[in-house]
């Protein structure tokens, strides 16, 4: 009998080791579930989930819908392009009017960092992360982690490449943490523009150079170029930028060695990754996405389990 | 301290041979009839059956371990939720005779969790529930067992111990101990 350190899922740098491995397992269990003829199981069936999304998404929303659904939660979906926001209400007030109607659980996205850690601390519900700006998007890095576990069979010991635009991504930082506390070593590796500036003080080696990069790790996790991020230029063409970090078979042919490949998607083929790589044997960037819903089932039933202490 | 010992290793091996003489007397050879056992313990016991039914039918027996965590109505309702484990039912069971085991029968609530887990894979001609001890008079639901290792009578106050081999313990034995003794 065990559960998780939170009642939220705010970020992986709240998560201890113990919970990030108590989701694998309960993850494992759900994979079966979901590779079933009859993918559905109860457990949720007193709960309402509410998705609430300020920035677009088509997998992470997709995923948790999913996972929701096959835990027989009620859902209901809430997105800003259509919404009163428009007409100027707050988050708070926005999300205070939806667990008005009795919901037991918010998935949030936002743009701005650190909105569902505010969240948290006024209401009530569950809060699931499911991406703040350029903070941290924690059920990416668990299903990132957890699809590295499935491939190679454990985390601890691997070295995994970061590689792209590591600056504007949330998908990095988590991954960052959620790998450092599994036990890996981690690299980043883009054009020193694309690099935060102190990305060194959390203990991770820098690179950037992407053939080096890509002789060092066991797996490379490739980034998208987040063009809605980038109020400025950080490099002078996309064109340029495939040159020098789009990652293609030459360059993986090249090394002494097969090394598995990961993107949390959107792909932009062509430029940070080639479809003679997005789509090759070590390419796992499909099981992520079907890792992704089993593992999003495992956080909310784990977080929901623990909702009756309150 | 109260412990009281149910069965022992010979006992135990005595009851789960005259449970597959039982079973042999319904099922025949098996050919409709799979076994599932429930987690956690009820895998161990339903491993032994089947060995024992094997070399006794000289025959082989589709066995699978059902989890019934995800099914369960005490979810949220239990201060800490419980582990969920395997469930590994490699076959369809539609219209097939299905034998569930676990190891004790308490408030039946397991067993409902179980009958609902198992239609995610085909709805069986028929169900018989398996149960090493039965604890009489203590149900929550309208489900008895066709086969029994022990009746016991019991409180609430006690629970029943099952240490098998299978979970490392050096013997098998089953005991009636009270709640707050461990």
């Amino acid at each position: 009998m065990q559960q998780l350190s939170s009642k939220h899922l705010l970020g992986i740098k709240d998560l201890t080791t113990s919970d990030i491995e108590l989701i694998f397992e309960t993850a494992d269990n759900f994979k079966e579930v979901i590779n079933r003829p009859i993918k559905k199981v109860p457990s949720l069936r007193d709960i309402t989930i509410a998705n609430v999304f300020f920035e677009n998404s088509t997998r992470t929303k997709l995923s948790f819908e999913l996972a929701e659904k096959r835990l027989s939660a009620d859902v209901v979906n809430f997105s800003s392009s259509n919404s009163s926001v428009k007409k100027g209400e707050t988050l708070l007030d926005t999300v205070n009017n939806i667990l008005a109607m009795k919901v037991d659980m918010v998935v949030l996205r936002h743009s701005s960092p650190g909105a569902p850690h505010f969240l948290a601390r006024h209401i009530k519900a569950n809060i699931i992360n499911a991406g703040d700006g350029t903070h941290e998007h924690p059920t990416q890095a668990l299903l990132d982690t957890f699809s590295i576990r499935e491939k190679l069979g454990d985390v601890a010991g691997k070295k995994v490449a970061i590689i792209g635009d590591i600056l504007h991504s949330r998908v990095a930082l988590s991954n960052i943490f959620a790998l450092q506390k599994l036990g890996a070593e981690v690299m980043v590796c883009g054009p020193n523009t694309l690099l935060p500036k102190f990305i060194g003080n959390v203990g991770v080696k820098v690179e950037l150079d992407v053939k080096k990069a890509l002789k060092w790790c066991d797996v490379a996790n490739v980034l998208r170029i987040q063009m809605e991020r980038q109020q400025i230029k950080y490099f002078p063409s996309l064109r340029e930028y495939t040159l020098y970090y789009g990652i293609n078979k030459q360059l993986l042919d090249a090394l002494d060695r097969p090394i598995t490949i990961m993107h949390p998607g959107p792909i932009n083929r062509g430029v940070e990754l080639n479809s003679d790589v997005a789509d090759s044997e070590h390419s796992i960037i499909l099981n992520q996405v079907e890792n992704g819903v089993a593992v999003r089932m495992a956080v909310l039933y784990l977080l929901a389990g623990i909702a009756s202490d309150n | 301290m109260q412990k009281r010992l149910l069965l022992d290793s010979k006992l135990l091996d005595i009851t789960i041979s005259r449970l597959c003489q039982q079973l042999i007397e319904n099922h025949g050879e098996f050919e409709d009839t799979v076994i599932l056992g429930l987690q956690p313990k009820g895998i161990f016991l339903a491993e032994r059956i089947k060995t024992k039914l094997e070399s006794l039918l000289q025959n082989k027996i589709q066995t699978g371990q059902l989890d019934a965590t995800f099914h369960r109505d005490d979810f949220r309702r239990r201060v800490t939720p419980l582990k969920a484990n395997t469930t590994n039912v490699p076959f369809i069971i539609e219209d097939k005779k299905v034998v569930l085991i676990d190891d004790v029968l308490f408030t039946g609530r397991t067993v409902r969790a179980a009958l609902d887990a198992m239609t995610a894979f085909g709805r069986p001609s028929k169900v018989e529930l398996l149960v090493l001890i039965n604890r009489r008079y203590s149900r929550d639901t309208p489900i008895e067992p066709q086969y029994v290792g022990k009746h016991v009578n019991t409180m609430f106050s006690q629970r029943v111990l099952v240490e098998l081999k299978e979970q490392g313990t050096k013997k098998d034995n089953i005991w009636l101990v009270d709640k707050k003794d461990k």
